[in-house]
């Protein structure tokens, strides 16, 4: 193994005292991402499996994949250029950018912060970064793209004092930021196509007329306009299930997003405010997107199992709610996990307070 | 306390905005543009300095039972002369700070110093304590108000700076949650240089 060998032949440069010490979050970061750390704690063993950041990051990678895929052909699709490969390599070539964009500016923020704070850099923006240019435009300029990755991570991260101590979604957070401060770049008719054609999302021409011009089936396979990643409901199903088999997400978040999604559009719907069936919420726009990656981000949803389901289906009902009642902002994805990243420590709180009364009640019971 | 002192405390080391967190909710409304905040800052100045000097100089004969109404009236007529002035000299911008002038009467900064210094101090520190207070906001409505004019707008003071390079407005910084998120950044700025304001 040349590459452990050159490693460990330059780590005396870059440890306490070395030359090169000051770069020590750079490098210890770096060598993390290519080698499981052999380092064990020094207090108390709290080990409980072979999973860290880097592992669980790397698996929302993976299950982003299909997705990403998938929305880089239907930038070529969307676009009418024909064949299946052609299609997919004009979306890639203008995917790249955003992505890489998105990385450069919030790894160089994270790792001027680290290296300040003399903290390890934490593997957060692996994720992060991918899903900030899923959850845009394709037509987005990448300067907004780079201002709204450093506002995410600086205001909505480092703050906070860095990776898993965030209130907000920092992908949403970065969204959220485009789209009240550019938000001519961000909705409306002229920024979903990459060719220049213009026209409205499925969600847009729902929200005004109550019908779309694709069946179901189109937009459960994602052959529809939007944001890069959210398209496919097929290809985040996928991405749902690897998160859901390895564990990593939370299946009481997923399931309750989609039952509160569909109970409001049902109700919705019962009452005569829309003219669609409920179904068509989960198919179009963000949401399922947002159900199966951003909802479930371990560290700004409820930490508590009963908070999980009452801030999932908050999360669903209010995302609905947003679409139908609100004439001005055709997606309410974005807002209501935002709106419930803010009230999850106090659903927890007031979760945790009822079992500490119940329990009080069992003692006074027992005497 | 030494005047000087007096004069710079509140100033930075107890500003009424980042350290007392006060008079938070009118740096939020009238910083849009630069000349608003600045009329504003001057207005509340103006009450604050002379609700405490004319509260300081009653604080003798004053029964503590009724100070606070007294405070009220004080006040009160301060800022409508403040509106008065503004509705006959600056119409314009009267017009932009619409109620938020009439407000000020409930700007925790201008009660908050009379009860504090006033009350118990001699007219000349309380006048020069209101004075530095009413700057201190000013100084912050000013920063705040800079930012977001000039990243909303591309302008200063209505003239067209950032506009003519082909800049595009930002306009999240005309939304109130981005001063609060500018106030929160000079507190951060603020409270990194001034160490000992740092909680534990």
């Amino acid at each position: 193994m040349g590459l452990r060998k050159f490693v460990d032949k330059i780590k005396p440069t870059f440890s306490e005292g070395g030359k090169l010490g000051f770069l020590h979050s750079t490098f210890e970061g770096f060598e993390t991402f290519l080698y499981v750390p052999n380092t064990t704690t020094t207090r108390g063993s709290h080990i409980r499996d072979c999973n860290d950041i880097k592992r669980v990051m790397i698996v929302v990678v993976l299950a982003l994949i299909p997705a990403l895929l998938f929305g880089m052909y239907n930038i070529g699709y969307q676009a009418g250029i024909e064949g299946v490969f052609p299609a997919f390599w004009f979306g890639f070539l203008k995917m790249l950018p955003m992505i890489i964009v998105s990385y450069v500016t919030g790894l160089a923020i994270e790792f001027a912060f680290a290296q300040k704070r003399k903290h390890e850099i934490n593997e957060g923006f692996l994720v992060s970064g991918l899903l900030i240019p899923m959850v845009m435009p394709i037509t987005v300029p990448l300067w907004i793209v780079a201002l709204s990755t450093a506002f995410a991570v600086v205001i909505g991260k480092e703050v906070f004092g860095g990776t898993g101590m965030n209130v907000f979604n920092p992908a949403l957070l970065a969204r959220a930021f485009a789209f009240f401060a550019y938000t001519p770049q961000m909705s409306g008719e002229a920024v979903w196509y990459a060719d220049g054609k213009t026209g409205a999302t499925a969600l847009e021409q729902l929200a005004s007329t109550g019908e779309m011009q694709w069946s179901a089936m189109d937009a459960f396979f994602g052959f529809i306009p939007g944001s890069v990643g959210e398209t496919s409901t097929c290809a985040i199903l996928i991405g749902a299930a690897i998160l859901l088999f390895t564990g990593v997400a939370s299946w009481r978040i997923m399931l309750s997003v989609f039952v509160g999604g569909l109970a409001f559009g049902y109700l919705f719907d019962a009452v005569g405010m829309t003219e669609y069936p409920a179904y068509y919420h989960l198919l179009v726009g963000g949401f399922a997107f947002g159900a199966v990656f951003m909802a479930t981000d371990p560290v700004t949803s409820a930490q508590t199992n009963t908070g999980k389901w009452i801030y999932g289906f908050m999360v669903g009902a209010l995302a609905v709610l947003i679409r139908v009642v609100n004439p001005a902002y055709p997606e309410g994805m974005m807002l209501s996990i935002l709106f419930m990243n803010a009230l999850a420590p106090l659903i927890d709180y007031f979760v945790v307070e009822r079992n500490v009364a119940r329990r009080k009640k069992l003692i006074k019971n027992v005497k | 306390m030494k005047l000087s002192k007096n004069f710079t405390n509140p100033l930075a080391a107890n500003n009424p905005v980042i350290v007392q967190i006060l008079g938070i909710c009118s740096a939020l409304a009238v910083t849009v543009k630069l000349e608003p905040a600045l009329v504003m800052g001057l207005s509340v100045t103006f009450v604050t300095a002379f609700s405490n000097l004319i509260m300081s100089l009653l604080r003798n004969g004053l029964p503590s039972r009724i100070r606070i109404i007294v405070q009220l009236v004080v006040i009160a007529t301060l800022v409508i002369v403040v509106d008065q002035f503004l509705r006959a000299y600056m119409y314009d911008v009267s017009k932009q700070l619409s109620v938020y002038v009439g407000l000020i009467i409930t700007n925790c900064i201008v009660m908050g110093r009379v009860e504090a210094f006033a009350l118990g101090n001699k007219p000349w520190d309380s006048f020069v304590d209101g004075v530095a207070n009413g700057i201190g906001y000013a100084l912050i409505l000013v920063i705040v108000a800079f930012f977001r004019e000039l990243f909303g707008s591309g302008t200063l003071f209505g003239f067209d700076v950032l506009a003519r390079f082909g800049y595009t407005n930002n306009a999240l910084m005309l939304f109130p949650p981005m001063a609060l998120i500018i106030i929160g950044c000079i507190i951060w700025v603020h409270r990194s240089i001034n160490k000992d304001l740092q909680e534990k």
